[in-house]
């Protein structure tokens, strides 16, 4: 049994013990989203798609050194960046995101080509000026803290964000969002313990987007527990699991789990099933996994049902969308490069921006 | 006249009256303990987290990054090397952004030996931390810079780690230069005020704060303790009063004439307090208690060798802890482990006596660095001392 074979089998399997908060599971054919935002959502999937596609291809190409990204994350994590309470300061979310979370950000409403100049590490890339990989993104003016390549230390950061939040009260939320893999290590638990502190609760959304791979390992061999989510329930945390590939199941999770956090102050653990649709990075050879459930091919399948958007729609929109994502393309690899004495920027601040002084 | 750890408490409590400091966490911080050296006892801000150090610092930089002003302690150095992947980016974080966030968090942990601690709570921290970039370390060695020290680590943009030797923890001014500004002349006076009562009577006890100054002790500022003019002894923390005591016996029994300079500051530290020193004397010694390879006195010597080669009479000198997994629990172990005032003593007399090198090995090119690590653009002569110096932090600090 491949991972991939299972997630539908999962989802019936964990249908008794999952959270009362989890929405029932709908026929295929019953819309749970209005038209207009599901075609939205279809729209910036695309995007995020044909975005991670070039990206792979650039690196193939020679014009950046590695690849790390979410093709296979698109329907959950679109809604998310959707859902999110966008802006800067306690009375927004804080995001502690991974290298898989491009869809979330273009959701959000950061352009494509932003991404692509972090992959051809220009000093134009807003994230980080050529200094780290693609996919780490930092965005202080929507709280969106830098995204790292260790695979836990977000969610003992994301500790200290909620606290802040817990005091300045409000409705405004901490996520925090890792990898199945990532749950081994202890910051997994320390953002557990440190959620559910008697009396000290967090305003936390605790996202694990369960792909089922830690590069080459299958999860099925390191994780006994039957679901990462129950975890959650040993220290009273609500918990639910659902199926990320699919944008109506995983927008009505995440926003029943959100409205719980913003309103209980409380965390909230939601476990998504998600692909992995070119492997773990470029390092493992970013070919197209095509065993895998396709959140894309699924939607459109689905678009095309209900007579919303024809699979010709599709296609000619995924079309345009290659237009634009090669001329930013071009656009980039014009762009200049950091200089050998910039190393020495931004070693120690001389102000305090993150308290507001500018 | 505070201790080393009423000196951090009361510069605690400033930090919440006076720079906004949100937070002073870690395990056994809060009440009813408030640390188990007491340096968090009565502080209005102080809470109690559960005993996961890398809980503490990811709190720490999460509430740095939120806007708050957040002082973390690691219980003992010793158990804060789990957590190294957090520090490197807590040092990282600001660089790796290109300047979207900085991390002003001050992290608080008791360093070094001298407390029959056996393995782990003997630990040096000094050479790790120093190894972490964006990091500011301090060190200090007296009451007067703990506090100055913590004030300077609180009111700035950046991670901060303060190491406090804690062999020092009960020691107090030994000269009116190390005393805090406005506090009590009186022990006495001061432990009733601020010091929680034992037992049944703490419950609701409220210290009776003295009004100490805002005064900050800038980084990268050393202080000469002993002048001299046969050898330069460079140390920090717990080994700055060994070796004033060594100096003093060496000047009054050998007629060794040592000059002490405490660096309190190891990044950035006083590189021209240093430079001075060995131009005059020729005869260096770099003296701390880590494990001697990889150890930060030995970034000295190499600086040292490759900037004042010309001004060597002698090879300079590293006297460190023994390159051993541990330090023993038995007096005989500790003291072999360590520097003690005998092996100091002989460590400054045989640089004192060592025979001078000829002129020519010392008339070789001059290496020239490319980059200073740190640009000191204030001449730390002028900040040596204790002074209040906004000017060095800009906008960092602001007064309420």
């Amino acid at each position: 049994m491949t991972p991939s074979e299972n997630p539908e089998a999962k989802m019936t399997d964990m249908s008794a013990d999952v959270s009362p908060s989890r929405p029932p599971r709908a026929p295929a054919d019953q819309p749970r989203l209005p038209k207009d935002q599901l075609l939205r959502i279809h729209e910036l999937m695309l995007e995020g798609r044909v975005l991670e596609e070039r990206l792979i291809r650039m690196q193939r190409q020679g014009e950046g050194y590695f690849w790390i990204g979410g093709p296979g994350e698109e329907a959950f994590n679109t809604c998310l960046g959707l859902l999110v309470k966008k802006g800067q300061g306690l009375d927004h979310d804080y995001l502690h995101l991974h290298y898989r979370s491009s869809a979330t950000l273009l959701a959000m409403g950061a352009p494509s080509i932003d991404a692509l100049r972090q992959m051809h590490n220009t000093a134009t890339d807003p994230y980080s000026r050529g200094r780290n990989f693609v996919g780490h993104f930092s965005k202080r003016e929507w709280n969106l803290a830098p995204i790292t390549s260790p695979i836990e230390v977000q969610y003992a950061i994301a500790i200290g964000t909620a606290i802040a939040q817990r005091r300045h009260g409000g409705d405004a939320l901490t996520i925090v969002q890792g990898g199945d893999a990532g749950t081994a290590e202890g910051d997994f638990a320390s953002c557990l313990v440190w959620a559910s502190r008697p009396g000290a609760e967090l305003p936390m959304l605790i996202i694990v987007t369960n792909n089922q791979w830690g590069i080459s390992t299958p999860a099925e061999t390191q994780h006994g527990e039957e679901h990462i989510a129950d975890r959650g329930k040993a220290f009273g945390i609500r918990t639910a699991v659902c199926d990320g590939n699919d944008p109506e199941t995983a927008w009505h999770a995440i926003a029943e789990a959100m409205e719980y956090v913003r309103k209980e102050r409380k965390p909230f653990l939601l476990e998504a099933y998600v692909s992995r649709l070119y492997g773990h990075s470029s390092s493992s050879g970013s070919k197209y996994v095509s065993e895998e459930v396709d959140c894309l091919v699924e939607l459109e399948k689905k678009l095309d049902a209900r007579g919303w958007r024809s699979h010709e729609e599709s296609r000619q929109m995924r079309e345009q969308l290659e237009g634009k994502m090669q001329g930013w393309y071009k656009q980039v690899l014009g762009e200049p490069k950091p200089t050998a004495e910039e190393i020495w920027d931004y070693v120690f601040a001389d102000r305090n921006i993150v308290g507001g002084e500018s | 006249m505070a201790t080393v750890v009423q000196a951090v408490r009361m510069a605690l409590h400033v930090g919440e009256e006076r720079l906004g400091v949100t937070d002073i966490f870690g395990e056994d911080v809060g009440p009813p303990l408030g640390g188990v050296f007491t340096a968090t006892q009565g502080l209005k801000t102080a809470w109690n987290s559960p005993l996961d150090e890398r809980g503490i610092v990811g709190a720490a930089m999460g509430l740095a990054m939120a806007g708050q002003n957040p002082v973390a302690e690691i219980q003992f150095c010793d158990y804060a090397y789990n957590t190294i992947d957090l520090l490197k980016l807590a040092g990282n974080t600001y660089w790796s952004c290109a300047g979207d966030w900085n991390v002003p968090m001050t992290l608080m942990t008791p360093v070094g030996a001298g407390i029959h601690g056996s393995l782990y709570h003997s630990h040096s921290f000094d050479a790790q931390a120093t190894r972490i970039p964006g990091w500011k370390i301090v060190m200090p060695s007296n009451p007067r810079d703990a506090y100055g020290l913590m004030l300077s680590a609180i009111a700035d943009p950046n991670p901060v780690m303060v190491l406090l030797p804690k062999a020092l923890m009960r020691a107090r001014a030994e000269t009116p230069d190390e005393m805090i500004p406005g506090e009590p002349e009186d022990a006495r006076e001061l432990r009733k005020r601020i010091d929680a009562p034992v037992g049944a009577d703490r419950e609701g006890w409220e210290p009776n704060w003295p009004d100490t100054a805002l005064e900050l002790i800038p980084f990268g500022t050393a202080t000469i303790m002993r002048e001299g003019s046969d050898v330069t002894v460079v140390t920090y923390g717990r080994l700055v009063r060994v070796a004033m005591k060594a100096a003093d016996v060496l000047r009054e029994e050998e007629g060794i004439s040592a000059e002490v300079i405490d660096l309190r500051s190891l990044h950035p530290y006083d590189w021209p307090a240093i430079e001075a020193s060995v131009r005059k004397t020729g005869r260096v010694l770099y003296l701390n208690e880590d494990t001697e390879i990889t150890n930060f006195g030995e970034h000295l010597v190499r600086r040292t060798c490759e900037e004042l080669f010309g001004e060597l009479r002698v090879a300079p000198r590293l006297h460190a802890g023994a390159h051993v997994p541990g330090i023993g629990l038995a007096e005989a172990l500790e003291n072999a482990s360590v520097p003690t005032l005998e092996s100091t003593l002989d460590a400054i007399r045989q640089l004192a006596r060592a025979p001078e090198v000829g002129r020519s090995m010392r008339d070789v090119p001059m290496i020239t660095r490319k980059k200073p690590t740190f640009d000191f653009t204030l001449d730390p002569r002028e900040l040596s001392g204790s002074v209040i110096a906004p000017a060095l932090f800009g906008r960092s600090v602001r007064y309420r």
